[in-house]
């Protein structure tokens, strides 16, 4: 039977673990070629560990054994020229481009006085900025390939203003502001533009949530804010990759500027 | 100095005790003459003791008090033909209405053993009654052609879904999620005609309907209800006039451009979740 993205090739950014390499996997499940990206590099600024390059090849080793090809590079997505190098390399190779997944990010906690200048500068530039250049670099393949879909990974903090995360959850409301603006200004092209929200999520990303505890010891009102509805504290990657490919695949073709909440009920609360 | 409101007529449903004699008194204070009506009568379905004819009489009292005229009558926000009698007789002493405060409400929460028809009863007086308000009131305003604003009051309830799983809860909360669409469906349909429309979504508010017995109970039977009933500011309800100050913002000129707004005056309430 042929997959749900069978002859698709999709490019995802953060690919080298957590839900990139989710998304990279089910979507070849699904018959689709990868074109991965990753930093594979620490931030000064970021508590956790971010991904390495054994990761990114356990994502190209993980791909390969579903009998898909993958090109994967090392690449910052704030920098849009290297960024626009990996993408055009991976059409070149693969010979198209449908699917974008722009999915990487990274997330601090802190009180607001907190927040250093470097913390805030780094989330805007990775997290919104990264998104913006994800777009950017991949929208001229979309438009060759006649159309396509554009996933943007935001956050139930793209939609409530949580606690002790103000450069994230400003990040993730403006990238709901780019996906609604380039869902009008694509459609033309038959591009589609959508954000999935996911609540807590089982990856090294959202371990770094752990630092909320102490401060929600301190102040026990704003504990329920991130309290899911369904008794599911952390949904799994996989939950949000079938989300995200149900916006990648044909099933979706006239689904767009959606934000599609894969949140366990944490916005409806 | 003129008050904001000086020479026009508000027509003020529930307007007996609690945010609508709030909103009476706050109205008045800015120079507005009001047509008040209340059903002054039990409802079966509700556990807490509604308003009387004296909580009414005590209304009339207080805007005269600031020299500004008053209409007061009973009428039911369910039963059309008695509203509308009650509307005309307001409009006969005081002229042509400017400004609608649909803010007529019951609570059918309770626990243990649920009253008969409070769904149905919930769903007739805050939704079903705020329609018959909004449609008894427009025709008039619309012909005389001068604009008007219209203040339908919502609830948190009507934002987000807090319904604490009685047949009374779902009700409300339906019934107030569905003046939103309301407001909103007037707000485009009476736009050409000057008339601006507007709901407002109070937290808990320091009334009859939110403190009394059956209620506290209600909010105390379950700790993730009384979690999330938590406001975000340091308070725990809000007063009746601090609903009308928004009302009246909305209702005055300053809000001349405001239509088909959702205002929430909650205390963060909202924008916690």
């Amino acid at each position: 039977m042929a997959g749900r993205v069978a002859g698709k090739v999709a490019f995802i950014t953060g690919a080298a673990r957590g839900q990139g390499r989710s998304h990279a996997i089910r979507l070849a499940e699904e018959g689709a070629d990868i074109i991965a990206v990753d930093i594979c590099r620490d931030y000064d600024t970021v508590g956790y560990p971010l991904a390495s390059a054994a990761d990114l090849a356990q994502t190209v080793k993980a791909v390969e054994a579903l009998d898909r090809r993958i090109v994967a590079a090392q690449a910052d997505v704030r920098d849009a020229a290297g960024l626009r190098a990996a993408v055009d390399d991976g059409v070149a190779q693969l010979g198209r481009l449908d699917i974008v997944s722009a999915n990487a990010g990274i997330l601090t906690i802190q009180p607001w006085d907190d927040v250093s200048p470097a913390v805030w500068q780094d989330t805007l530039d990775t997290n919104l900025t990264g998104v913006w250049n994800t777009m950017v670099v991949s929208v001229p393949h979309l438009v060759t390939a006649g159309g396509g879909s554009i996933i943007c990974t935001s956050s139930t903090a793209g939609i409530k203003g949580l606690p002790y995360l103000a450069p994230y959850v400003a990040a993730k409301h403006g990238v709901v502001g780019i996906a609604r603006t380039m869902a009008n200004e694509l459609a033309a092209h038959k591009i589609r533009v959508n954000t999935v929200h996911p609540t807590g999520v089982d990856t090294p990303m959202g371990s770094g949530l752990g630092g909320l505890e102490p401060l929600l010891t301190r102040d026990p009102n704003l504990g329920p804010i991130f309290m899911n509805t369904l008794p599911v504290e952390k949904v799994d990657p996989r939950d949000i990759s079938n989300a995200v490919l149900f916006l990648a695949s044909d099933e979706a073709r006239y689904v767009t500027g959606l934000e599609f909440t894969v949140d366990a009920g944490n916005t409806i609360r | 100095m003129a008050g904001k409101l000086e020479g026009k007529v508000a027509f003020i449903t529930g307007a007996a005790r609690g945010q609508g004699r709030s909103h009476a008194i706050r109205l008045a204070a800015e120079g507005a003459n009001i047509i008040a009506v209340d059903i002054c009568a039990q409802i079966d379905s509700v556990a807490y003791p509604m308003a009387t004819p004296d909580d009414l009489a005590e209304t009339v009292k207080e805007v005269e008090a600031l020299d500004r005229r008053i209409v007061a009558n009973q009428a039911d926000v369910r039963d059309e033909a008695a509203l509308k009698a009650a509307f005309e007789a307001g409009v006969a002493e005081l002229g042509p209405v400017d400004i609608v405060l649909a803010n007529a409400g019951i609570a059918p929460m309770a626990l243990g053993e649920e009253p008969h028809g409070a769904w149905q009863d919930v769903i007739d007086v805050n939704l079903t009654g705020v329609f018959n308000t909004v449609q008894i009131a427009v025709p008039s305003m619309i012909e005389r052609g001068a604009g008007g604003a219209i203040v339908l009051t919502s609830s948190t309830a009507g934002i987000n879904g807090i319904a604490g799983g009685t047949r009374g809860g779902y009700g409300y909360t339906a019934s107030k999620h569905g003046v939103v669409g309301l407001m909103r469906s007037y707000a485009n349909t009476l736009a050409p005609h000057r008339i601006r429309v507007n709901s407002v979504h109070p937290t808990g508010v320091n009334t009859p309907m939110v403190v009394n017995e059956v209620m506290q109970q209600f909010l105390a039977s379950d700790p993730s209800l009384s979690n999330a009933m938590a406001n975000a500011l340091p308070v725990d309800l809000v007063e009746p006039v601090d609903i009308s100050n928004a009302i009246l913002w909305l209702v005055s000129d300053d809000a001349r451009y405001v239509t088909g707004v959702t205002l929430p005056v909650d205390a963060g309430f909202t924008n916690k979740k």
